[in-house]
């Protein structure tokens, strides 16, 4: 069997994020790269956060796929550097937004002060993209996303944090 | 002692100040004040039980005697644990206390990893990265709810004001330091506590100023000993609920 990396990458980007099914892992770039020996495959994985629960599953789908696929695997996981919404392309960013989740912005190191000051105006909603929307709350269903609620089209909606 | 183990025992101070802490914020789960505060806490705690794992799973990878992550989260006894007596303090369900113990903590966590994120070790410089986010996250969130409780009501104001007051005598021990923490500084690995607690009053008085808090008189009695050990009994109780599982089933798995 001779399969290229770049088959390996392919199978890897069929595999959809549990918790955000319109995108994949390798979208939402939990997979840091993909050592390929023969039919044995080591991939260097990198967690969101640190206590995400889909992370395990993701291993596991990593692991499945590939086992069926024929390979033997081992996932490897690194945590430097460090996983940044900046990894996300625009195409990805789009894939969100028509999911009905508000992608995050670009992020800035300055940021990384607890008290810092937005210097990006209000976040959009997700669905009418109005501006006239507010923080319901800095944690939403997981612990990627945060709680906001649109006040000209009255619906809540979630916005993946920058991080 | 070794540079190894120094780096062991650092790595075990860290995690388990997040486990204990994580424990004390899972204790809301299902009982939060409004939906979005229930889900809030839980997710803070998931975020720090994810630290704690990080650094345990390095500690028991350095130690290399067979013990797991799990093992040291949950086959060590009360006077093994080297947390801050800050984060197993109980908060008797009284939501301003549970908030005002992340924020003390957090203050200091997030400036400690600030400096960790440029450590020698690669490991721990890798992880810190990482909580520091997350941490930011705990710091302004616990901050704008001591802003609101501090600056609301006079109920809300005397109840956070009373949580401040109790917990104010476990927050000089947040920067006592040992030997571990003097090796770990020469070896470019660590932080110099002593360093940080300025910074830290700063950060806890910007949000003090804005919530009408004053900040206790310090000529209190102040706590003492946690990395030594030395812990208040609150620790026991919360390890007899943490540890029984894994201790009475030690083959159990999920």
């Amino acid at each position: 069997m001779t399969i290229s990396k770049q088959a390996v990458w392919e199978m890897l980007n069929s595999i959809p994020d549990p918790e955000v099914p319109a995108i994949s892992i390798v979208e939402l770039g939990v997979v840091r790269d993909v050592n390929l020996e023969g039919t044995s495959v080591v991939v260097d994985m990198t967690p969101t956060y640190t206590g995400c629960p889909a992370m395990k599953m993701m291993e596991e789908q990593v692991k499945a796929k590939l086992i069926l696929e024929g390979f033997e695997v081992k996932v490897n996981i690194v945590f430097k550097p460090a996983w940044t919404t900046d990894w996300l392309s625009d195409a990805t960013k789009e894939k969100l937004r028509a999911y009905g989740i508000a992608p995050p912005e670009k992020l800035s190191f300055e940021n990384l002060h607890p008290f810092a000051k937005s210097d990006k105006g209000p976040l959009k909603c997700a669905f009418c993209r109005s501006e006239n929307t507010s923080l319901t709350s800095q944690f939403g269903s997981t612990a990627c996303k945060a709680l906001y609620f649109c006040h000209d089209c009255c619906q809540p909606f979630e916005h993946f944090k920058c991080h | 002692m070794s540079s190894k183990n120094a780096l062991i025992e650092y790595c075990l101070r860290i995690a388990d100040n997040s486990s204990i802490l994580a424990h004390r914020l899972s204790e809301w789960s299902g009982h939060g004040p409004i939906l979005e505060e229930d889900i809030a806490m839980s997710n803070m705690a998931l975020d720090l039980i994810g630290q704690a794992r990080g650094f345990y799973a390095y500690a028991a990878t350095l130690e290399n005697k067979g013990r797991s992550e799990d093992d040291l989260a949950f086959r060590r006894d009360a006077r093994e644990f080297v947390n801050r007596n800050l984060v197993e303090q109980p908060d008797h369900k009284d939501f301003g206390t549970a908030i005002m113990r992340s924020f003390l903590y957090s203050c200091l966590s997030y400036l400690q990893f600030r400096t960790l994120m440029n450590s020698n070790d690669e490991t721990v410089s890798g992880l810190s990265a990482k909580a520091i986010k997350e941490v930011i996250y705990h710091v302004r969130h616990c901050g704008d709810w001591i802003v609101r409780l501090g600056d609301g009501t006079e109920e809300s104001h005397q109840r956070i004001t009373d949580s401040l007051n109790d917990l104010w005598m476990y927050t000089n021990e947040l920067f006592e330091q040992n030997e571990v923490d003097a090796i770990l500084l020469n070896d470019g690995v660590g932080v110099d506590l002593t360093l940080l607690q300025q910074d830290w009053l700063n950060l806890v008085k910007e949000i003090f100023s804005q919530a009408q808090l004053t900040i206790p008189d310090v000529g209190g009695y102040q706590s003492s000993g946690g990395i030594k050990g030395l812990h208040t009994e609150h620790l026991g109780f919360i390890l007899a609920e943490m540890q029984f599982l894994p201790r009475a089933y030690p083959d159990a798995i999920w």
